[in-house]
């Protein structure tokens, strides 16, 4: 075990292919109460073709890092630290006039509550061609038909006359459909999606996360999928980072890391997790107190005050150091990995079964 | 298939043969909210059938639960049964005693005995207010002195939810999320109550703090032998609280039953399609093939508007299997034969009982369809 290390610089494989790669990101706000430590040294890579999951709680900064790469925080308030390298362009230090030209070009977004991510002034159908037109220069009728076939391809009924509604004039799923279409008018190399089915009902979630899939499918967009359900990742992501008070605590694919989870924080999250197949008899098996504040962080590893195996580690070191994350796949945590096994094989998996 | 189709012993309702004494039961119970238009005189135009026709019955120390989309009317039914509404028809009879239309002085005895538990843990207690005195609150509008005085119940209940009692004097927003709600199922416990209807209790905390209140519940439901109604739209939380299900859609009871039935040998399509839209973690990774055997159903669209309800079946508009029956007659909530007991279904054309995957994935949506087709082109 190393004993103290500043950040988790640890480069993680840098492979030719990884398409936007965040190194060492750090994104601080002051407040009155003092400085929130809302990413604390985040890495973490995406190629293309590639779906990457982040979960985590609410608070533990997963949105802020998102809302950081499109270059969307606040100057005023925040500092940001480290790396964003979009394609091999640093998005840290990019002109606003260059983030500009990238936002829903290159990258976009999807955002979790659709009613508020479109403007209620506007018809959806100037919403979704406005950009097109300012980023390739087309003319308002070229802009319409692509606005048109995308609103087709979403799946909203009759698009040709919906283009001129307005954003009430929709249903809850089919605005979270204009919003992934406005989202997709440029063919963005990297689609950043926040809780994009968080405010729809289940059924309807199906629907849209079925639709995204099968869009990337069509598209070979990287894909960053932030979200609080483990269920819902499951299912869409490839790789998977699991985020804890601003920083990740593990990351591997979404297989080795729902499959074979080697942190407490995600055995936590796993167990505590009601199932549909799963004992009915069995209790859930909550984590014990709250998220901690970012104003203050716990001294060390930032989930030693909720952990129940700190008791495993000799010494004091959960309290005093601050866990490595290793590159690949890998866990930020002082137990063994015998220890892990073992804790993993007696008390996480039964319960998983 | 009709021909499939027994009559309950007892029409219109729903009992649970199993569970002794029936504490709550609810017939036909309907709430329009009327919408005004018009100028310049305005008149009732229509109505939000919210709430149309629901049966259920809730025995005593049991908990239901009661699931469905957004707008399907479950928590509208909530505030019926606890009378914060005025019903537009039916009948609401709890241990006996119509309540339907009771007065408020008739209803007082009652609203002591049943509680209820607020979504939003932000905004169901006031911030002006001591957790003490949110607590001691439900004691004091009843005159109700338990031994020992109101203080000490308040510090016993704090105990009981997990809190520490010295919070006695503390604020609502020193508390977190999860916190806060344990001080709201305090505070429905102030009053020794028989039945707490909660209305999606849990949905507004975070994953791990969820557990924490869905275990807090259970814990006081077999404790204290309390009856609950738990609303809520997660079907996997639903699953590990509730002794019966009932699922509503667009303002109708379509399928109830007990727990097993409902999860594992589902009969109306809606109920497949509700099981088959939970995104599921799947932990299998050696490729053993488990999580692979659930069927698969997308539904087209959203709930239609219950301003103006589908004729006959009213999930007719989104389901695979609707034929001209469906439009014209409205299936009665009725035990398929091959149920067991207490297992109703309102549907002319029923499912199979099984959750496994069938042949070919029902995909009702054009634009999957059109890009799934487009995929296995490629």
């Amino acid at each position: 075990m190393t004993t103290l290390t500043k950040t988790e610089d640890s480069p993680a494989p840098t492979g030719p292919e990884s398409f936007l790669s965040v190194r060492d990101l750090k994104v601080r706000f002051s407040t009155e109460d003092g400085i929130v430590k809302a990413v604390d040294g985040l890495s973490f890579d995406v190629e293309r073709g590639k779906t990457l999951g982040i979960v985590g709680e609410s608070g533990s900064g997963k949105s802020v890092t998102n809302l950081t790469v499109l270059g969307l925080h606040n100057p005023l308030s925040s500092t940001v630290e480290g790396e964003i390298l979009l394609d091999g362009q640093d998005l840290v230090t990019a002109a606003e006039k260059d983030m500009e030209r990238l936002r829903g070009n290159k990258m976009a977004m999807i955002f979790q509550d659709p009613l508020t991510a479109l403007s209620p002034y506007y018809t959806v159908g100037r919403q979704l061609s406005e950009p097109y037109m300012k980023h390739t220069g087309a003319s308002k009728k070229e802009a319409k038909d692509r606005a048109v076939q995308m609103l087709e391809k979403v799946g909203i009924p009759q698009p040709r006359t919906r283009f001129d509604d307005y954003p009430h004039q929709f249903s809850g799923g089919m605005r979270q459909r204009a919003v992934i279409a406005m989202a997709l008018m440029c063919d963005p190399e990297l689609l950043i999606a926040d809780e994009p089915t968080t405010a729809l009902d289940v059924t309807v979630q199906a629907q849209i996360l079925d639709l995204l899939r099968d869009l990337q499918q069509e598209f070979g967009s990287a894909i960053i999928f932030i979200t609080h359900d483990l269920g819902v990742i499951a299912n869409m992501a490839d790789d998977l980072l699991v985020m804890y008070a601003g920083r990740a605590v593990e990351r591997g694919t979404t297989k080795e890391v729902l499959g074979r989870p080697t942190h407490p924080y995600t055995w936590g999250l796993l167990s505590s997790m009601p199932r549909l197949d799963g004992d009915i008899n069995e209790e859930l098996m909550p984590i014990p107190g709250s998220p901690p504040s970012l104003l203050n962080p716990p001294s060390g590893c930032p989930f030693h005050p909720r952990c129940a195996y700190t008791d495993q580690v000799a010494g004091n070191l959960c309290a005093d150091s601050r866990p490595t994350l290793a590159p690949g796949r890998a866990a930020a945590c002082h137990l063994t990995a015998e220890q892990k096994q073992t804790i993993f094989i007696d008390k996480i998996q039964p319960r998983l079964r | 298939m009709s021909e499939n189709l027994t009559l309950p012993a007892q029409q219109g309702s729903t009992g649970n043969p199993s569970s002794a004494e029936t504490l709550l039961s609810v017939e036909g119970l309907t709430k329009h909210f009327p919408i005004y238009g018009g100028f310049p005189i305005k008149r009732k135009v229509g109505a939000v059938q919210a709430v149309d026709g629901v049966d259920l019955t809730v025995g005593v120390g049991e908990s239901l639960g009661l699931v469905g989309e957004s707008g399907c009317g479950k928590s509208t039914t909530g505030r019926l049964i606890t009378r914060l509404l005025e019903p537009t028809g039916g009948r609401i009879t709890y241990k006996g005693q119509d309540i339907t239309h009771a007065r408020r002085r008739q209803l007082a005895p009652v609203r002591s005995e049943i509680q209820m538990i607020f979504q939003d843990p932000y905004s169901s207690l006031n911030p002006r207010q001591t957790v003490g005195s949110i607590i001691k609150s439900p004691m004091e509008v009843n005159g109700i002195d338990p031994a020992g005085g109101r203080e000490k119940k308040v510090r016993e209940l704090l105990e009981l939810v997990g809190l520490n009692p010295e919070h006695y004097n503390r604020f609502p927003h020193e508390f977190s999320g999860g916190q806060r709600q344990r001080i709201g199922v305090a505070r429905a416990l102030a009053l020794n109550p028989k039945l707490i209807v909660a209305d999606e209790p849990v949905s507004a905390l975070d994953v791990s703090i969820q557990a924490q209140v869905v275990n807090l519940l259970k814990k006081v439901q077999d404790e204290l032998g309390i009856a609950f109604l738990f609303i809520a739209h997660d079907l996997a939380v639903v699953r590990h609280f509730s002794h019966r299900v009932a699922v509503m859609y667009l303002g109708k009871v379509v399928e109830v039953g007990d727990r097993e039935s409902i999860y594992n040998g589902p009969r109306h399509p809606y109920t497949h399609a509700l099981l088959s839209a939970v995104p599921e973690v799947k932990v299998a990774d050696e490729g053993e093939g488990e999580g692979e055997g659930r069927e698969r159903i997308r539904l087209y669209g959203d709930v239609p508007s219950p301003i103006m309800p589908p004729s006959g079946c009213r999930f007719r508009t989104r389901c695979w299997k609707a034929q001209d029956k469906c439009a014209t007659e409205e299936p009665p909530l009725v035990q398929i034969s091959g149920n067991r007991d207490g297992h109703l279904t309102a549907c002319h054309f029923p499912e199979g009982p099984t959750t496994e995957s069938r042949g070919e994935d029902v995909v009702l949506d054009p634009a999957l369809k059109a890009l799934e087709k487009s995929a296995e082109k490629d």
